[in-house]
């Protein structure tokens, strides 16, 4: 069996009498990417936020490596190497796709003592932010203002910031989101290059691209696993079909 | 090419500044040290408000508490060693920022603008209402500090050319090290959380500990320029502390440019040049003033600092069209 990176247990998660997510048990495992789907409002963004330490679960356990890591917050999450996307861009559109880049390389040898050191003569620093952009695929645009790129290629720089901050676990939130077809192509190929070498938590609404990365596939319906296995299991699941893939049927 | 313009026009104007007063009045020499020691406080807000995005509406208590220190540190029949006093003064404006920061820190926005304001008027209160620093009438410093190292005495504050002098080099220090710092790691942190905090935390930054260090760091430069200011008018009163303080400081920044380190500057010379021009003419000026700062943000977005860039671009468009 694969190397189990980050495990939630029985992660449960109330806001009032809602329960967003109940008793939510995943497992994420090097070089396989897991897919979490889910009609709106299934509890998918809650299970990322609790994962990624942006929410704290009500019940429940996050273990990275086996070590129990429910009580650290998003920032010492980063920097034992889960790194995550969003589903609404989240850059900064002000710096150059280099800086943005170097910021989140930086975040992994800190130096703040050496304040009379200019950060772009620190190499490693720039070297790992430039090898991010190059994985990718934004090669050629590292002094392009960020907030001048496509939607597509903000969605890159997106994936090149965790890169950037050589996370062991991706937690990527609808990367897909508003991508045309081409650019939709593009980011799957990125994606099945990615998890060879990373755990990946794949938060989609896009099925056919779903179908073409994921290794294993968890279906969510009002906060609750509903099932959880290979792409075929799910796809010839009639709870799925009933649920979620309702009268379209499955994508064959 | 633009850069090396704006280079030379920075070493004109100090260079300006150097000569100033060997052909000025004494009167219009005091009034120039006045606006350095100012704009030593407006770079040092601007690092809060321009390149972290906290805007401090309370940046004057730690002016303030430095102004206080060295009126206390001088004893009543002969001055304070400079060496002893500038270090404690300064080190005292920054515990009273790290201790406030670790407080207002943790609110964002509008609240961290009120909580700012809240903090400075209780400092304020307490120096206005306790008999310690002379109630609200203040302390007279009757001795500037003494530079002596030894039996040897490099410069003397109580010259005003020789204080001059050294505000002018404080000045030059806290810009060459403000620049220093923003381009360094820790710098390039500030702007990142300015422009996307949450970012920075999921990138994995413990942004609280960043801006403690710069809301610390900024009020320890805030007392150096407390320090020099009841150097240079020789006494402190509890008005130091005061929002008006905090507001014209904000002022400054704003009118400047905020996130430029030489629009501080020039937004100090603007708001106090103004101000003494608009005094002359009327007792209204306030009003005057109002509506320069209305006009401003109106009609200069990004401030003094960008106007040159404004004027190259409206050239270069004209000679197109022309």
């Amino acid at each position: 069996m694969a190397e189990a990176l980050l495990a939630a247990e029985g992660l449960t998660r109330r806001f009032g009498g809602l329960a967003a997510n109940q008793d939510v048990n995943l497992s994420l495992e090097r070089g396989v990417l897991h897919a979490l789907l889910g009609p709106n409002g299934a509890g998918k963004s809650t299970c990322i936020n609790m994962l990624s330490g942006d929410l704290p679960p009500s019940e429940g356990h996050i273990r990275y490596r086996g070590e129990d890591i429910t009580g650290m917050c998003a920032h010492q999450r980063s920097r034992i190497g889960i790194g995550r996307s969003y589903q609404r861009t989240n850059i900064f559109p002000q710096f150059s796709v280099l800086e943005n880049c170097r910021l989140a390389a930086q975040s992994r040898n800190q130096r703040p003592w050496r304040i009379f050191t200019d950060a772009l003569g620190l190499t490693d620093t720039v070297e790992r932010a430039r090898a991010a952009i190059d994985e990718a695929g934004l090669s050629g645009r590292e002094a392009r203002i960020a907030g001048t790129l496509s939607h597509g290629e903000q969605r890159q720089l997106e994936i090149a910031m965790v890169l950037a901050t050589d996370a062991q676990v991706l937690l990527l939130d609808e990367p897909l989101a508003g991508m045309g077809s081409d650019e939709s192509a593009q980011m799957v190929a990125l994606l099945n290059g990615l998890k060879k070498t990373r755990a990946i938590l794949l938060v989609e609404h896009d099925m056919d691209a779903v179908f073409a990365v994921a290794d294993r596939i968890t279906v969510m319906v009002n906060g609750q696993v509903l099932e959880s296995g290979p792409p075929q299991q799910i796809r010839n699941s009639p709870d799925v079909q009933q649920a979620y893939l309702g009268q379209e049927g499955a994508h064959d | 090419m633009n850069s090396r313009l704006a280079a030379m026009f920075k070493l004109l104007a100090l260079a300006a500044v150097l000569a100033f007063p060997l052909i000025g009045s004494e009167f219009y020499a005091e009034l120039v040290a006045k606006i350095l020691v100012l704009a030593i406080f407006a770079m040092s807000l601007d690092l809060l408000v321009g390149f972290t995005g906290l805007v401090s509406f309370g940046h004057a208590a730690y002016f303030g508490v430095a102004a206080y220190a060295v009126a206390l540190l001088t004893p009543a029949d002969n001055p304070a060693l400079l060496w002893v006093a500038l270090p404690l003064s300064v080190l005292g404006a920054a515990l009273a920022a790290l201790v406030i920061g670790v407080f207002v820190l943790r609110t964002k926005g509008i609240y961290f603008i009120m909580v700012t304001l809240a903090f400075a008027q209780m400092a304020y209160y307490v120096f206005h209402d306790t008999k310690f620093g002379g109630g609200s009438d203040g302390i007279y410093l009757d001795f500037k500090p003494s530079a002596a190292i030894g039996g040897f005495t490099p410069f003397d504050l109580a010259e005003p050319l020789h204080l001059y002098y050294f505000i002018v080099a404080a000045l030059v220090a806290v810009y060459a090290f403000l620049t220093l710092l923003l381009r360094s790691p820790f710098g390039r942190v500030l702007v990142g959380i300015r422009s996307n905090e949450h970012r920075m935390q999921s990138l994995g930054y413990a942004t609280f500990r960043y801006k403690l260090a710069a809301f610390t760091l900024a009020g320890a430069l805030a007392g150096l320029a407390g320090f020099l200011y009841a150097v240079l008018f020789g006494f402190v009163t509890p008005e130091y502390l005061s929002w008006h303080k905090s507001g014209d400081v904000l002022l400054m920044v704003i009118l400047g440019g905020m996130g430029n380190l030489a629009g501080a500057i020039a937004g100090a010379f603007a708001l106090v040049g103004l101000q003494e021009l608009f005094s002359d003419w009327t007792k209204h000026w306030q009003l005057l003033m109002g509506g320069v700062i209305v006009a401003a943000v109106l009609f200069l977005p990004g401030g003094l600092a960008a106007m040159p860039a404004r004027l190259i671009n409206r050239l270069k468009g004209e000679s197109h069209h022309g």
